[in-house]
């Protein structure tokens, strides 16, 4: 087994008092390239900012070759980093920014004195030796001759350059690097990408690439650590992560892919989109699974060879591929094909048992903390809904007081019971109307499912819930919204009873 | 009918006959009395007898002692202010900044007749008679007292304006704390402390109502010396205001004043 070079343990990371990390366990193999990939907020800086030193873990531990370096200061760590926007020091030249590290540094050096005792010496490095290694950096970033201009009167792609250079010079176990090429545009990204991977190739150090954009990683990676929410969501190989996706999210996130509702029937047969299928994953009988196809995995075929027969409802030509959508009853499929069809045409479709790619659902129900009001009315999730109290003892019903009576005859005041609030994914509705529900919230998540969507909408109170649920109906990501259930679909269990009946 | 056109130009002759009778002639004036004598003849008499003068050369060394001692002062409590003020985030950090600027609304005259006042009463204090007579410590903490203000805003609008991942850049190559203060720190906050230093360093060697009126008027500096000579010999008082005038150009072209473009950019007030 490879040697662990970096390795995170239960690290949590409160900025204030919002959650950013969230028990983040991971390792990192010596000589890896290994890259963080999320949206924007999903932790992935954040987790690259504690590996290099500038924040500190709230809780949980960071391992470098096996030494715990959770609290070290940045400038005693053999890390570098290579920042977003570079961080070049603007009063100094090209040279002096990439001595500045070697400057710092000092080495310790074994010498002989005349009675042939060994003694060792922390010296700093020579001007000599500092010339030599920022030339070599140089050439290696290939900016030959660039030592004496001012940053400056560089372009985009130069300074990036620098600030490789400038950490590369320092010899690094690991080098950091967050979202080097975000600046720039999209022919010098991929000219910088090929040339990053054969510089990780060469100098043989382990990297840590922190991006967003999943093609980035796919191609330069040895290894992707998919992160949403601050929580990790995959680790494995680009392939792996790309072919067997472990939930919506990375499916979602990564490539293009057709994401359904399933479920099993058999022993690996698969029900979707009205059909029954062949597929690889074996599931129990029963069970509800999160069906992923890739585009490029659906067949096209004669309508009266195909397992589904739909119509195409858009072609896109893609450079490569045309990309097709077609409908089959109420569901939509987007194919990725080399041969085009026409708008209108009835086409069949066939998946291949490996095209197919089960996950256990993520969500099947959504559950709360709940509080009884004065007016019988539950609040959770920083709002208040009005719900049945009487489900909560069998046969009881409320008198004119509003108070509840058991079926015994025994009046109870439900105020402050603590309770456990369900409600299932198909029972939360939306709307635009901040009055209109119970509580309001930001839509922080859209996955299509074929034939709706499936959002998550978080409260942004003290409580911070997420809400999930389906609907047919198109939002925006980020909208706030106000989040409806209906009276009779509130769940209501007492929690203090279970306790006691346990 | 001709439609009266501003160009740009047309806009700039204000300020140009402003420029000429305000700025240009009285500088001719003054140079014209320098050099000439009380029989409007041109005369060196006034050039020689400065400088062969030892109390007109030690007042000049004096002011300029005042003005730098008041100035390194000014810098040594300023720096460490914006520098703690300009990294912290504290979140009432405006409150403290304006504690320091504050005096700059009331009066200053009024501030430094307070000051004297002050000054006065503690002399009164058993074992604080000194105080009445150090009127060279008088003066130079009036100084710093009244321009502490000009110091720290620039050195506080310069440093807010360092990219904090510099910092952070610093530390990540190895460098300490220390090291990054005055390999980072220190030298992107120059054109601030340059910006600073002009504007406690010049008007400490000329304004003499702080050093009037906590000095007991023992204390003579340039400023107070051009303007006793301008109630008799005008010829004299030229030919010191002329002396300053040098001073002043070079003390500015030293601290590297002239390369405004880029080294004050944002630093001025």
């Amino acid at each position: 087994m490879a040697e662990h070079i970096i390795e995170l343990q239960n690290v949590t990371k409160y900025y204030d008092d919002n959650l950013v990390i969230d028990n983040v366990s991971f390792y990192v193999n010596k000589g890896e390239f290994i890259t963080f990939l999320g949206p924007s907020g999903c932790g992935k800086t954040t987790t690259l900012r504690m590996i290099a030193g500038f924040d500190l873990p709230s809780s949980g531990k960071i391992l470098l070759n096996g030494q715990d370096i959770s609290l070290l200061p940045p400038n005693r760590r053999p890390v570098n980093t290579v920042f977003q926007r570079y961080a070049l020091f603007p009063h100094l030249n090209v040279f002096e920014n990439i001595a500045f590290g070697l400057k710092c540094k000092k080495i310790s050096n074994t010498y002989e004195n005349e009675k042939g005792e060994r003694y060792t010496k922390k010296e700093r490095l020579s001007k000599k030796e500092i010339s030599e290694k920022v030339k070599k950096a140089l050439e290696i970033v290939d900016l030959e001759g660039f030592e004496k201009r001012s940053i400056s009167t560089l372009s985009g792609g130069q300074q990036q350059r620098v600030a490789i250079a400038r950490a590369i010079v320092n010899e690094p176990e690991i080098l950091l690097l967050d979202e080097p090429l975000g600046a720039l545009d999209l022919k010098m990204r991929k000219e910088m990408q090929i040339e990053l991977k054969e510089m990780h190739r060469r100098l043989g150090i382990t990297f840590i690439y922190v991006t967003h954009d999943q093609e980035e990683a796919l191609t330069m990676s040895d290894t992707i650590i998919v992160m949403a929410d601050g929580v990790v969501q995959q680790i494995g190989t680009p392939t792996k992560i790309y072919n067997e996706p472990a939930n919506t999210f990375v499916a979602d996130f990564i490539g293009e892919s057709n994401i359904f509702s399933g479920t099993v029937v058999g022993d690996k047969k698969v029900k979707f989109c009205g059909k029954t299928f062949d597929c690889l994953d074996e599931f129990e009988k029963g069970e509800p699974a999160d069906v992923v196809v890739r585009p490029e995995d659906i067949l096209m075929t004669s309508p009266d060879r195909g397992t589904l027969v739909g119509e195409v409802i858009s072609v896109v030509f893609k450079g490569i591929h045309y990309e097709i959508t077609a409908q089959v009853g109420k569901y939509e499929l987007v194919i990725n094909s080399t041969e085009s069809r026409r708008l209108g045409e009835t086409i069949g479709m066939n998946i291949s048992p490996d095209g197919i790619h089960l996950m256990k659902p993520k969500y099947t129900t959504n559950i709360f903390d709940g509080v009884i009001t004065k007016r019988n009315t539950v609040r959770f999730a920083d709002g208040e809904f009005e719900c049945d109290v009487t489900q909560l003892y069998p046969g009881s019903h409320l008198d004119e007081e509003e108070y509840l009576i058991t079926a015994a005859g025994e009046k109870i005041d439900l105020t402050d019971t603590e309770v456990k609030v369900e409600v299932g994914l198909h029972d939360i509705s939306i709307s635009d109307d901040a009055e209109a529900g119970g509580t309001t919230g930001r839509i922080i998540s859209i996955i299509y499912k074929g034939d709706h969507y499936r959002l998550i909408v978080r409260t942004e109170g003290e409580d911070n819930e997420d809400f999930v649920f389906a609907t047919d109906d198109l939002w925006n990501e980020n909208d706030l919204v106000s989040v409806i259930i209906p009276k009779e679909k509130i769940k209501l269990t007492l929690k203090h009873t279970e306790e006691k009946k346990r | 009918m001709k439609i009266p056109r501003f160009s740009r130009k047309t806009l700039c002759i204000p300020y140009a006959v402003f420029l000429v009778f305000f700025v240009i002639v009285p500088m001719l004036v003054i140079f014209f009395y320098a050099f000439t004598d009380s029989n409007m003849h041109i005369s060196f008499s006034n050039f020689i007898k400065f400088f062969s003068d030892p109390t007109k050369l030690s007042t000049i060394v004096y002011s300029l002692v005042i003005a730098l001692i008041t100035t390194v002062i000014c810098l040594a409590i300023a720096y460490p202010v914006a520098y703690i003020l300009a990294r912290s985030s504290m979140k009432r950090k405006f409150v403290i900044l304006m504690l320091f600027v504050l005096p700059m609304w009331i009066n200053f005259v009024l501030r430094v007749n307070a000051l004297r006042e002050l000054f006065n009463l503690l002399a009164s204090l058993d074992g604080m008679e000194w105080l009445s007579g150090s009127n060279y410590f008088k003066t130079v903490f009036g100084m710093v007292y009244d321009f502490l203000p000009f110091m720290i805003l620039p050195i506080y609008t310069t440093m807010l304006k360092i990219d904090p991942s510099l910092y952070e850049a610093s530390a990540d190559l190895g460098a300490s704390g220390f090291t990054t203060f005055t390999r980072v720190t220190v030298p992107l906050s120059m054109p601030g402390i340059m910006s600073g230093v002009t504007m406690v360093f010049l008007p400490s060697m000329t304004n003499y109502v702080v050093s009037d009126m906590l000095g007991n008027a023992k204390v003579t500096i340039i400023g107070k010396f051009i303007s006793d000579y301008f109630g008799n010999d005008w010829h004299m008082g030229s030919m010191i205001a002329l002396v300053l005038l040098i001073v002043v150009f070079v003390s500015t072209w030293l601290t590297g004043g002239f390369k405004s473009e880029e080294n004050v950019r944002g630093a001025n007030l």
